[in-house]
């Protein structure tokens, strides 16, 4: 038994440098100085998937555990993605994968912060990622924000898309007009969702409530309202051009605001540039017979409404409800993507009777004992590690604040991934104590009464869900409550 | 909602190649070469009609987040780069595309997406690079938050 290994027989004590023999013996004794490296994650969407992904790919003994608030996967690919884009949910089956890998649990139905502290999981794991997104949003800080008939885009969207704490939402759609603050591809989804013929949404996994809601909806007319210009306009190509080509529909833009914007073209990169054009071309074309055809026949109509910013909702004379919407005009300071939006003074209201802020989510602290940067709304860290703690790692949304589409958020959890995984090889993560993992956090759970959900339990309710929407042309059917779930998860 | 599928490509949901393969002889192989991140050359063989993505996927190819879509035209991560004169051959691009390309990150004016080249005789022994990162650059940079 000579050499620097360690090779341990029953009862043999030896001491290692450094170590001592009892953690030794734990770990096997091959590699004294690691054990099995034990990482979890916290939250379930794509940040935490893919960072799950890559730590199994590149390192071939971690085991990773990845807890998840509700009894349901997928974060925002669940509740966020628009029912209409089925094709971006692709990636579910990447992430069903990864979670099937040998080495990865999911425990649903654990609310960490509540459930199960930070710090109890830094203590049962060699390292803590944290990817809990961005569950709140940016208000507009306007007075009568609070009036029945404004939402925030997230709660908008969360009720549409089945997230249980919205379920109550019952936004009123009982008005011609919607106003949509922002201009970003959440605001388009919104825009599009209003104005869909029925006969293309009832074939999505929008909630049946929902669906009800549009079929009694009485809204016609969508504005999308920014507070730049259209050369700043934050959407992109894709969604333009299917609010475009929504059939039923026809735009209606003025064309002041696009004063300046084909002599600026020619300076654009080509994404901006196709964008623009296609802005250009639905805003001031003159219509070919067959699209004046189809314009008459149209009888809903959208389109943006540029430097304008809200500076108050307005109320009926009760003061409850929403009438309409004082927007304040502005003018624009330097051009390009750094153009700022300055206020001129001028005012302009806008009949309305739903008022939807698509103006950014938000993410908040879990823990008072995690860093968190509030005016940015983001954890400090660099490269995924989180500033002035150890063992503790971060990806997301809640890594980089709340923009980008699914890619976006890989490559950010890819790189947290790869810091992680030099910190365990480095050392610099220290893997020489023996980390139980589940083992400790289940019993704790059991303790408070917290019964977590596997991934098979959640196989069962995807199931349901698929088979409700089969009876109604619908890929699947949401269950909208998390009793239901959980009932579903029990059987 | 339109489908996204472009006729000539893609892949359908339940994972095969929407094409017919032409029938299996050795010599109806298309040969692809991909460079991958690293600068290693990595060589494949499909069979015409596959797209570039199903060459990936079925030779198992290692590249990191590639066709997280699945080839449906929904993101940009099968982003390749070509030379120019194989680039001339892999016909039209559509609107459709364009859109999706455009996201790309280190996009270049010999740009494509994977999901939608379908391997032909004429494209034999072409090269593929894979570019630096998947990024899709739909993030809004809000400075003026």
């Amino acid at each position: 038994m000579g050499g620097h290994g360690v090779l341990l027989l029953p009862g043999l004590r030896r001491w290692t440098p450094g170590r001592s023999a009892w953690m030794s013996r734990l770990c096997g004794g091959v590699r004294f100085s690691s054990c099995t490296p034990k990482v979890c994650i916290v939250g379930s969407g794509p940040a935490g998937f893919y960072t799950a992904q890559h730590l199994l790919k590149t390192h071939q003994n971690v085991h990773v555990d990845i807890y998840e608030r509700l009894p349901v996967p997928f974060g925002l690919v669940r509740f966020g993605v628009a029912p209409d884009h089925p094709e971006v949910k692709n990636v579910i089956n990447t992430f069903t994968q990864t979670a099937k890998h040998s080495r990865c649990r999911f425990y649903g139905n654990v609310n960490v912060g509540k459930d199960v502290s930070v710090g109890e999981l830094k203590q049962a794991y060699h390292a803590v990622v944290l990817s809990y997104g961005a569950e709140g949003n940016r208000s507009m800080g306007v007075p009568g924000e609070g009036l029945a008939g404004v939402y925030s885009a997230k709660d908008f969207v969360g009720w549409y898309n089945g997230h249980p704490s919205c379920r109550e939402l019952n936004p009123d759609l009982n008005c011609e007009t919607a106003v949509i603050l922002g201009q970003g591809n959440v605001a388009l989804d919104v825009a599009r969702v209003l104005l869909s013929p029925i006969d293309i949404l009832k074939k999505t996994d929008i909630t049946q409530p929902a669906l009800e809601a549009l079929v009694r909806s009485q809204i016609r007319r969508v504005l999308i309202v920014g507070r730049r210009g259209p050369v700043q306009v934050a959407c992109t190509i894709k969604e333009l051009r299917e609010m475009v080509n929504l059939p039923g529909t026809k735009s209606e833009m003025v064309e002041a605001d696009f004063d300046g914007v084909t002599e600026a073209l020619k300076d654009l990169p080509r994404p901006r540039k196709r964008l623009t054009e296609l802005l250009l071309k639905t805003a001031l074309d003159t219509p070919g017979d067959k699209e004046q055809q189809r314009r008459h026949q149209a009888s809903r109509t959208w389109g943006f409404r540029f430097f304008r910013s809200p500076s108050e909702v307005l109320a009926d004379a009760d003061g409850n409800k929403t009438v309409g919407i004082r927007l304040a005009v502005t003018r624009l300071e330097g051009s390009g993507e750094g153009a700022r939006a300055v206020l001129t003074g001028e005012v302009e209201d806008v009949t309305c009777g739903l008022v939807i802020s698509s103006i950014g989510y938000k993410s908040h602290p879990i823990d008072p004992s995690v860093p968190f940067d509030t005016r940015r709304a983001v954890i400090p860290n660099t490269m995924g590690r989180v500033k002035q703690a150890t063992g503790l790692y971060c990806s997301g949304w809640l890594k980089t604040g709340p923009t980008g589409v699914i890619a976006t958020t890989m490559n950010n959890s890819f790189d947290t991934a790869r810091s992680l995984v030099e910190d365990m090889e480095s050392e610099a993560l220290d893997l020489s104590s023996v980390k139980t993992g589940s083992e400790v956090i289940s019993a704790l759970l059991e303790e408070r009464g917290v019964k977590s959900v596997s991934f098979s339990d959640w196989e069962k309710i995807d199931s349901v869900e698929m088979s409700r929407g089969e009876a109604s042309g619908k890929p699947r059917e949401k269950i909208l409550t998390v009793e239901e779930m959980i009932q579903v998860a029990r059987t | 909602m339109l489908s996204r599928r472009e006729v000539g490509g893609g892949r359908s949901s339940l994972g095969f190649s929407l094409i017919p393969s032409f029938p299996q002889g050795s010599n109806n192989k298309v040969t692809v070469h991909f460079i991958n991140r690293d600068g290693d050359k990595i060589t494949a063989k499909g069979a015409p009609g596959d797209t570039l993505l199903d060459v990936v996927l079925n030779e198992d190819l290692d590249f990191d987040g590639f066709g997280a879509c699945e080839g449906t035209l929904a993101c940009s991560t099968c982003h390749l780069i070509f030379e120019d004169e194989v680039f001339k051959k892999l016909g039209p691009v559509t609107d459709e595309e364009m859109d999706m390309l455009d996201l790309a990150y280190g996009l270049t004016d010999t740009s494509r997406l994977g999901c939608q080249i379908c391997l032909s005789k004429s494209l034999d022994g072409m090269v593929a690079r894979v570019p630096e990162s998947v990024t899709d650059i739909r993030q809004s940079k809000d400075e003026s938050a």
